[in-house]
């Protein structure tokens, strides 16, 4: 494993561009854009002010840089770095920017929510969407950007419109089935949207592309309900993390539950005959393999404060669906991983501190974690293993994206970046060390 | 003043008692002189006593008395005097009694007052653990309503927080393990309620908020916002190449057609997958249905007997059926499913029947095992008798055989081949002998040792000798030197002398190697006796190893092999005992081939 040296960055904005080839990075009101196999820099754009949000367009030609404070955005290109775009919200404010999935608008959602505004750079055009909802995920575009999901409120009722984006016109308008609607998500193959409820009720719905309702999910009542939702890159599968400590599989041909993951404080064998993993960063091992009984620590929720820690809040499948991750927010220091095919327990990555953020590999199945110590994690079937990052100035990684070829990590620290390149021969042969232990 | 007067009486009439004990003419209380005074005073004394008798002088001159009334005043008097000792005592045992009572009541009245102490600690004790409950009982008062609060009197306007709250409150078990059903039901329909209000109170509050963000849009219109802009450059082409559409109505049903084709190609795809699915599951499902009629069919008429001729005429039937279903399984896909299903079905409950009969079968045959196990048939027995009885015949002509051997070979001469079967007992023979030798080596030994030891003295004595001659030559020179004439004499002196000197020194000297040599001799002659005799009794080495040769060559193992094949004509239980045998011959034959391996190094 290599490490390259720190960069500087600001507000944790660095993205690599879809195609992979750029490194885009904000260091206050600086957008510098680096080759990422040199690391060179390739083109230096000024903003008007701090930038809070960045995004490269998806065929990797502009970068959007938002500035919410002013209600600016300016937009950059590659190809012709004296073209320049600035798009001003007004007096009304900005609260949220994004691309559109074709690269050639913008989405910017006003202060208050009071709509969407949809800017076009080939004609200038500007058109509304009224009604937007404000909640989790109120937008939601399908994978191949040819839909656009959006989450309206009017008279007290949720409605979920359907855009073709092509040319942003209305395609669907239906009411969903919900109190308060909380959040939705495009299938990845596009044909299935899964809108859930507040949580105040456990409730997950699933509409057709053409607005039907397919079917009505709810575990049970009287209780919090869905914290999070996550479909498998095949389709297949629906987990739903709740707030009562547990995962629901559901299946894409009869959307009925087939399998329940349950997070509990203490793992005996009878509970999974998986692997176990305790990540231990004082040892002179990077990790320990326990063999259950283990016990995780948990953190007892307040019930006065808004938002209580509990129950499972980041679901994600690795790129193969083979394996899901999750965490279970009053056992903020362990991530778990289930194996898809058996349906089962796979490892409890136990961390001595919580965990701040994992992401699978696009491409392998390899999850890579950290806690906002010095130290990276990762994990795969064969093994884990943890690598300290050799920077000088305690450098802490607070947060890990995966380039799209699986070939490296960029690790975000306060105010740095570094790259973390993945050397397959020296995993191989880590993995094959800790196997050893497995 | 009775009193007053009583007391003197009293003395009196105790100093009367003491006079009486101690009377003495001396100090009397009545003389002769003044016997008509004592009268009066004791009448007087006896008047005060309320006695009514009255002593009177029977003569003037006083000097007798009447004795009557004396002796009754007397008499009076005793029993005033008796009475008044019982009432002492009477008294006395009272005081005594009293004084105990007292000691008693003293004793209890301090007992009663610790007590006393004791109990007002407790009252006091018991006083400040009754103000802490009271102060509890308070507190848990203030909880108590607080929470009734909680769950009654939320406020009107019922916020989602309190709600969040509420719900994790019911997801905590440990909160509501001990509501029973009731509880619980009240529980949710407060909730039910409150969620209710809140939803509601929300929409009100969403009303107005919505009400306000219409007018802030209406505003922002009205204000025709000049900041709202988009600057570009110039503008970009489409990502993918095409000039923008006007929006039509072919437009929208463009899309609307789209929509359509895409969503039928996902269901197609879906449809593709469960078809290829299904099929698979049906391939496995004849196949299922394959190996259970191959299962079935080899075994039934064997394992059914009676029954075989009526399940041979179903499974006939379900050959038909099965083939019909082959053929209509391209006609109507639904129909040859069913049959597929039947037919399994069919095959299914067949194989649980069989399989039914083969555990009946089986834990019948096992049955018959265990009551076979408690009695021997007969025919076995014999059997076995008749092989037993076979067995001793055997026992007894190997027995016979082993006899005649015996005696042949003490009759016959040493052949070499008897003589190897009695090269054991040789061997032992042989041993004993070299111990025997070995002992003798030992004492001549010692001999030898005592021997040398002696030459050593000699030798010792001789060197002593040696010195002592030394010294008469030595004078014997000097005497010689005084007498002799000064040249002729003394030459010729001295060189006989010297001769005679020389043969003096030589003469102990040869008796000492004669000695010598008689004790090499003797030595040697010890040496040597056990040599010859050994050379006469035991055989050397070489023969030794030429009998061993000569062993396992021809004659022992012609003899085993020999009894090896008279055995082998028995049971199986001999075969046993001979592999035994020959493993003994075998480690006989390592031994040989050891010794000839030495023989050739």
């Amino acid at each position: 494993m290599n490490f390259s040296e720190l960069f500087k960055q600001s507000n944790q904005l660095c993205k690599v561009s879809p195609d992979g080839k750029y490194l885009a990075t904000c260091v206050q009101y600086r957008l510098v854009v680096r080759d990422v196999s040199t690391l060179q820099i390739l083109h230096l754009y000024t903003c008007l002010d701090q930038v809070s949000h960045m995004e490269w367009s998806s065929d990797s030609l502009f970068i959007l840089c938002a500035m919410y404070k002013r209600g600016l955005i300016q937009v950059w290109s590659l190809e012709q770095p004296d073209w320049h775009c600035k798009i001003d919200e007004g007096s009304i404010g900005l609260v949220s920017s994004r691309w559109s999935p074709d690269g050639r608008h913008i989405l910017n959602t006003t202060e208050f929510h009071l709509r969407v505004t949809v800017w076009s750079l080939c004609t200038k055009a500007v058109s509304y969407m009224k009604y937007p909802k404000a909640c989790q995920k109120g937008i939601d575009f399908s994978k191949d950007g040819g839909y656009m999901a959006l989450a309206e409120r009017r008279d007290c009722k949720d409605y979920v419109s359907i855009f073709v984006c092509e040319d942003w016109h209305l395609l669907r308008n239906f009411e969903t089935e919900t109190q308060d609607l909380s959040g939705l998500e495009w299938s990845p193959n596009g044909c299935v949207l899964a809108v859930w409820d507040s949580c105040l009720e456990y409730k997950v719905l699933l509409y057709s592309l053409d607005g039907r309702l397919l079917s009505t999910y709810s575990a049970y009542e009287w209780s919090l309900g869905v914290k999070c939702v996550s479909w498998s890159p095949s389709s297949q599968f629906l987990a739903i993390g709740s707030y009562d400590e547990k995962v629901r599989i559901l299946n894409h041909i009869t959307w009925g539950k087939i399998a329940q993951f349950e997070h509990p404080a203490s793992i005996d064998n009878t509970k999974a005959e998986g692997n176990f993993v305790l990540s231990v960063p004082e040892l002179p091992h990077p990790d320990e393999i326990c063999a259950p009984p283990i016990q995780i620590p948990v953190v007892k929720p307040d019930p006065d404060r808004a938002n209580p820690k509990i129950g499972v809040s980041v679901l994600a499948f690795s790129s193969d669906s083979r394996y899901l991750a999750s965490r279970n927010d009053n056992m903020a220091t362990a991530v778990w991983v289930w194996d898809m095919q058996k349906m089962s327990l796979e490892a409890v990555l136990e961390q001595t501190a919580a965990v701040r953020c994992f992401q699978w590999d696009p491409r392998h199945p390899r999850l890579a974690l950290c806690t906002g110590n010095s130290k990276l994690y990762l994990w795969s079937p064969r093994g884990c293993v943890s690598v300290q990052v050799p920077a000088e100035g305690g450098f802490q990684v607070q947060s890990l994206s995966w380039h799209c070829s699986g070939d490296f990590l960029i690790l975000l620290g306060k105010d740095q970046l570094c790259l973390c390149y993945m050397d397959a021969e020296q995993e191989e042969n880590t993995s094959c060390r800790h196997c050893e232990n497995v | 003043m009775s009193h007053v007067m009583m007391s003197p009486s009293r003395q009196s009439n105790l100093e009367l008692a003491y006079s009486l004990s101690t009377y003495s003419v001396i100090g009397a209380f009545c003389t002769e002189d003044n016997v008509p005074q004592c009268l009066l005073h004791i009448n007087q004394e006896l008047a005060s006593l309320g006695l009514p008798v009255c002593i009177e002088a029977s003569s003037p001159e006083g000097a007798n008395l009447n004795a009557v009334p004396v002796l009754n005043a007397v008499y009076e008097l005793l029993q005033i005097h008796r009475r008044d000792m019982c009432t002492l005592e009477e008294m006395e045992k009272e005081q005594m009694k009293k004084s105990s009572s007292l000691d008693l009541i003293q004793m209890t009245n301090s007992r009663l007052k610790d007590q006393l102490e004791l109990s007002i600690r407790e009252k006091s004790g018991l006083y400040e653990t009754e103000r802490q409950l009271q102060l509890k009982l308070k507190t848990l008062q203030r909880c108590l309503k607080g929470e009734k609060d909680e769950v009654k009197l939320f406020p009107p306007v019922c916020c989602k927080k309190q709600l969040v709250y509420f719900h994790l409150r019911m997801q905590e078990p440990d909160q509501f393990v001990c509501l029973d059903l009731g509880q619980v039901q009240k529980l949710q329909s407060i909730i039910a309620s409150r969620a209710s209000q809140y939803s509601h109170d929300a929409k009100r509050k969403e009303r107005e908020a919505a009400k306000l963000k219409e007018r802030l849009s209406q505003l922002l219109i009205d204000r025709k916002d000049k900041k709202l802009a988009i600057d570009v450059l110039n503008n970009l082409g489409r990502s993918d190449g095409k000039r923008s559409q006007w929006r039509t109505t072919k437009a929208t049903a463009s899309h609307e057609g789209e929509m359509y084709k895409f969503l039928l190609c996902d269901y197609e795809e879906s449809q593709k997958s469960l078809v290829l699915e299904n099929a698979e599951l049906k391939k496995v499902l004849q196949q299922m249905k394959k190996e259970m009629m191959h299962i079935l069919s080899p075994c039934q008429p064997s394992s059914r007997g009676a029954t075989a001729d009526e399940e041979l005429a179903e499974s006939d039937e379900d050959e038909k059926t099965r083939d019909s279903s082959r053929d209509t399984l391209d006609q109507s896909c639904e129909h040859a499913r069913e049959q597929l299903t039947n037919s399994i079905r069919l095959q299914w409950r067949k194989l649980r029947n069989h399989v039914e009969k083969l555990d009946n079968q089986a834990s019948q045959v096992l049955h018959q095992m265990e009551s076979n196990k408690d009695m021997i048939p007969f025919e076995t027995h014999q059997d076995e008798m008749e092989r037993m009885r076979h067995e001793v015949q055997q026992c007894k002509e190997f027995i016979h055989a082993q006899q005649q051997l015996l005696q042949q070979q003490l009759s016959t001469s040493f052949d070499d081949e008897t003589a190897a079967l009695l090269y054991d007992c040789y061997t032992l023979e042989e041993k004993e002998r070299l111990k025997e030798e070995w002992r003798l080596f030992e004492e001549q030994k010692r001999n030898f040792e005592k021997e040398r030891r002696n030459f050593t003295e000699a030798a010792i004595r001789l060197g002593r000798e040696k010195q002592a001659f030394e010294e008469d030559r030595a004078a014997w020179f000097k005497n010689h030197f005084l007498n002799m004439t000064p040249f002729t004499n003394r030459r010729r002196c001295s060189s006989s002398d010297g001769q005679s000197s020389l043969s003096i020194i030589s003469e102990p000297e040869i008796r000492m190697s004669v000695k010598a040599h008689k004790a090499k001799a003797s030595t040697y002659t010890t040496f040597s006796t056990p040599k010859s005799s050994r050379s006469t009794a035991a055989p050397s080495t070489t023969d030794l190893y030429r009998t061993l040769r000569l062993i396992p060559d021809c004659s022992s193992s012609m003899h085993s092999n020999q009894v090896w094949q008279e055995s082998s004509t028995n049971g199986d239980e001999d075969i046993r005992i001979k592999s035994k045998s020959r493993g003994l011959h075998c480690s006989d034959l390592d031994i040989f081939a050891l010794g000839e391996d030495d023989s050739l190094t």
